[in-house]
């Protein structure tokens, strides 16, 4: 961590988006994780992910839960509304949030302990619901915070630093995602923003229940030989199967791809997702298709990155709810309040 | 077919007895005993049904025990005037707590021995299994007309006008027609057979009265919900326990019907049946963050499953309304039965120094009224506001009142900083206390482009929500949160009181749902000459009023149905009341509390004290 203060000026020439922020709107507090820290570069993605989409920052909400990667939503969009729930429970509170408002953005930030361990029941629910958000795991497959225990997403046979080998399957996020109805479902890892990137770009104009599982080793304590969450294991392993180039509506499409190599997804708010094929010849909108790729190549050892499923036209929880389009938070009893005399036909009915 | 006749004086009492149907759950006799008690109602005189229930669906013991009274004591009360015992798994502990010269009604198609009857009640025989096998084909038909057929001859026997029951079966079934004719003709077919075979009417008689007024019946759950309906509550999380669970279905019903676009469909409201009670609390909690109206409802284990979320309401300082209908505990205690046991794990709920605001409705009507002012206390406070109800009130109808509604009240949506306040440069701090009340002002997600945004943690934090651990911060944030909570104090429903005749040193203070058996104990107290002060305390943190009432006394009865005495524990732990002074009236066997207990408990201390102070003297 750096102990030195965030300069408050800007460099007059920074360059802005079209609503006029420069990137500086959209940083946070300075990081107190360590240095080096993979959190700290999704942090940095996050930023230049909402910059580049002209986002206005304080329309977006960032909720988390307990953890290190919890932590992080104070370092990114300081003109956001922030909140550090309880541990395990960020979906829940990131849920109730979105019935009160469906106007805003949510970003829920989580980690392999926050939400593959305590809070693996409430992931689930907040995917089947179809919660209309971007919920990034940051996984490094341990408990940073105290101090190098094992998540539930470690590799069974993975070394901890101690030396100590871990008994239990890993919890795949991805997986679970996908069967549980999230709409738009990606892994990548910290160490490539290149995929990255466009990736949590998709995912924030992707109007449905986006999961992205970040590989995001941790420095201090599962960046050793024999842990399968470092960065040189990940960067070994990893089989990156797309990268992404999201063209919303204000964009200009100007690369040519040959043939075949390229695909593009329309997503319902118009966007275009154009994939970069590099590896993996299957439908990325088929549910089936997508998670029988995932089974091979996990049994081949294979960290599979890239958009892995996409349902180009989701329905989030409010289309199942029926809710009305003008935000619950803003009603007021004019829309509420039934008044006295519909109280004293209720009271008729009840004598 | 068995005759027996007894030679004793049976009970004689107009619009003031005790009826119970004991019945097997599952049976559809709920509707049968429901259509019993409302024609009673609809002739103008009080009654209190009770369901007794297990945890169970079908085939196991259920009982339903009308309390009727023309002098509107609606607590529950011991002993049977009239059994209908409709169980044979119960029959003799139904035969037992009949009073003695009191009746027991029963199916004598199958011939039951002499040595299960008592010689000194009332015994009256009908065959309804025979009456109805030669009826219906149909087996459910058999069931189900089978108690229609006992309403029929129970009206027979305690003079009800069957033109009312006619009435209330038309309303029933509104339109169908020959749903309408058959249990008419049901009915008649019970009413029939007991004019012509027994002795019709009995001792017992309900005759026209006009003591019901314009009272309304509704149980405390659904006026709850109603309540959140017309306090403007949008969201509604809630996972299924007994028994809380009619609570937010009711909350669904009413939402429907007041809350759904007529034009679009679109609802003003949305309600998700969560996948435990951590994440029902955690969506209130994130709703209320974000601005909207939340609550939800729960019983004692959903209230223990809450606790870490309640610490970070309070501390984060979020609003929340939980409605906790309590029940028998500790653990899955009785799940069905009711108690007043959660003041303690509400008042203090979460780990850490914490304390919570309460609200005790006494009546589905104070259920309503609360239900709706807890919204604006919840934002005005800005932290967790809990509604205790309990079983006994939030299960079962109640006469009440008639809900009423000011047109002209506006919600309290509390401290909240506005885009237009943030862009003239009013300074912000997320904990600052600007009016030394210890409320802060907050801001709602995505309200001004630069200003206003803070981070909301369950850490500490300085007044401008940064983290910190810095000592003093921590305890000055600590502080103002006991400001707050002594603002609360001037917030919640004040106590009510009922003074004695005349001057007196004996007090009794009792709350929630203890209210008629109270009132009643009153009355039985007064006629030995015994006189009380009463208050029944509404709120929590205890106003002055509380305090000057205890001080005002030397002796003070602390009526509760629990074990330990939350309520004392409370009182002497927040007032520094003499603990000497606050004597316990403790019922916790999951039956309602009635009258008797009360007043036997204190009219034996008064005899006992009067007796000690002869012999000092």
């Amino acid at each position: 961590m750096t102990f030195l203060p965030k300069p408050t000026m800007h460099h007059p020439e920074l360059p802005t988006n079209t609503l006029g922020y420069t990137r500086r709107d959209y940083e946070g507090a300075v990081s107190t994780l360590c240095a080096g820290c993979g959190h700290d570069s999704i942090s940095a993605a996050i930023v230049r992910a909402c910059y580049e989409l002209d986002l206005p920052p304080h329309r977006i909400a960032k909720l988390s839960g307990i953890g290190c990667s919890s932590k992080t939503p104070t370092y990114f969009l300081g003109n956001s509304h922030g909140f550090n729930s309880v541990h395990g429970r960020m979906p829940s509170v990131l849920t109730g949030a979105n019935l009160a408002n469906r106007d805003l953005i949510y970003l829920g930030v989580s980690g392999d302990g926050d939400s593959a361990s305590i809070g693996l029941g409430q992931f689930a629910h907040a995917m089947r619901r179809g919660v209309n958000m971007v919920y990034i795991v940051e996984n490094n497959g341990v408990y940073g915070l105290t101090k190098g225990q094992f998540s539930a997403t470690s590799d069974r046979g993975a070394k901890s630093k101690k030396g100590v080998e871990n008994n239990d399957e890993a919890i795949d996020l991805v997986s679970m995602a996908i069967q549980l109805g999230a709409t738009f479902v990606a892994r990548s890892f910290s160490g490539d923003k290149t995929q990255l990137v466009p990736l949590i770009q998709a995912a924030l104009e992707h109007q449905g229940a986006a999961f992205i599982d970040c590989i995001s080793p941790c420095v201090a304590f599962n960046n050793h030989v024999g842990s399968t969450k470092s960065f040189d294991y990940v960067r070994e392993h990893n089989e990156a199967v797309n990268y992404l180039d999201v063209i919303t509506g204000r964009d200009e499409i100007t690369v040519d791809y040959a043939p075949g190599s390229v695909e593009i997804v329309k997503q319902h708010d118009g966007s275009l997702l154009r994939l970069r094929k590099l590896a993996g010849d299957y439908d990325i909108t088929s549910r089936a298709q997508a998670m029988g790729f995932l089974q091979t190549h996990a049994e081949a050892g294979e960290i599979v990155t890239g958009l892995l499923y996409v349902d180009p036209e989701p329905l989030d929880m409010h289309h199942y709810l029926k809710t009305a389009k003008a935000p619950l938070n803003g009603m007021t009893e004019t829309d509420l309040c039934p008044g006295s005399a519909a109280l004293e036909k209720l009271n008729a009915s009840l004598r | 077919m068995l005759q027996i006749v007894n030679e004793v004086e049976g009970i004689t009492a107009v619009n003031d007895f005790v009826v119970k149907f004991a019945n097997v759950n599952g049976s559809g006799s709920a509707s049968a005993n429901q259509l019993f008690a409302k024609s009673i109602l609809r002739m103008g005189v009080p009654v209190a049904p009770r369901n007794i229930f297990p945890s169970n669906i079908q085939g196991l013991p259920t009982w339903y025990e009308m309390r009727i009274s023309e002098k509107n004591y609606l607590g529950a009360r011991e002993g049977t005037d009239l059994m209908v015992a409709m169980n044979p798994q119960t029959w003799d502990q139904d035969v037992a707590s009949i009073l003695p010269g009191g009746y027991l009604f029963y199916d004598s198609t199958r011939v039951i021995p002499e040595s299960r009857f008592r010689r000194d009640i009332k015994i009256i025989g009908m065959p309804l299994t025979e009456l109805t096998n030669n009826a219906y084909k149909d087996p459910r038909q058999r069931q189900l007309f089978k108690n229609i057929i006992y309403v029929g001859a129970l009206a027979a026997l305690l003079n009800i006008e069957i033109e009312v029951l006619e009435k209330l079966i038309g309303e029933q079934f509104k339109s169908k027609e020959k749903l309408i004719s058959a249990n008419i003709q049901a009915l008649h077919m019970g009413r029939d057979y007991a004019l012509a075979h027994l002795s019709c009417p009995i001792g017992l008689t309900i005759r026209r009265s006009t003591a019901v007024g314009d009272r309304i019946s509704i149980e405390g759950n659904a006026a709850s919900a109603l309540g959140a309906v017309y306090g403007g509550a949008t969201v509604c999380a809630w996972y299924p326990i007994t028994p809380s669970s009619s609570l937010a279905e009711a909350y669904q019903t009413y939402a429907t019907k007041f809350r759904t676009d007529k034009e679009t469909g679109e609802h003003r409201y949305a309600i998700v049946q969560a996948e435990d009670e951590l994440s029902s609390i955690g969506m209130v909690i994130g709703a209320s963050w974000n601005g909207a109206r939340a609550f939800t409802s729960t019983s004692g284990p959903g209230i223990s499953l809450m606790q870490e979320f309640f610490g970070l309401a309070y501390f984060a300082e979020i609003p929340a309304v939980i409605f906790d209908v309590q029940r028998a505990g500790p653990s899955t205690g009785m799940p069905t039965r009711t108690q007043q046991c959660d003041l303690i794990s509400c008042a203090y709920a979460s780990h850490g120094d914490t304390k919570h605001v309460l609200l005790f409705p006494e009546d589905p009507h104070e259920c309503f009224t609360f239900g709706a002012q807890a919204f604006d206390l919840a934002e005005r406070l800005q932290t967790p506001i809990f509604v205790l109800l309990d079983l006994d009130i939030g299960m079962n109808e109640r006469l009440v009142k008639p809900l009423v509604w000011d047109d002209a009240k506006r919600m309290d949506r509390g401290k909240v900083m506005t885009a237009a306040e943030l862009e003239s440069g009013k300074d912000f701090g997320r904990y600052m206390d600007v009016d030394g009340d210890g409320i802060a002002y907050r801001t709602y997600p995505g309200t001004h482009p630069t200003r206003g945004s803070f981070f909301t943690r369950g850490t500490s934090k300085d007044a401008r929500a940064k983290y910190t651990e810095s000592a003093a911060a921590y305890e000055e944030n600590m502080e103002r949160l006991l400001r707050k909570f002594a603002t609360a104090e001037k917030l919640v429903p004040a106590p009510e009181f009922l003074p004695a005749r005349r001057p007196t040193k004996l007090g009794a203070i009792y709350y929630g749902s203890t209210s008629p058996a109270m009132t009643e104990a009153n009355d039985l107290l007064l006629a030995q000459g015994i006189e009380l002060d009463l208050m029944r305390v509404r709120g929590f943190p205890f106003n002055d009023d509380v305090r000057n009432f205890i001080d005002a006394h030397d002796e003070i009865f602390v009526v509760e149905q629990n074990r330990d005495g939350q309520m004392r524990t409370l009182l002497v732990n927040e007032l520094d009341a003499d603990p000497k002074k606050l004597k316990r009236v403790l019922h916790y066997n999951g039956s309602p509390i009635t009258a008797r207990m009360i007043s036997e408990s204190i009219a034996a201390f008064v005899s006992a004290n009067a007796a000690a102070t002869t012999t000092t003297a």
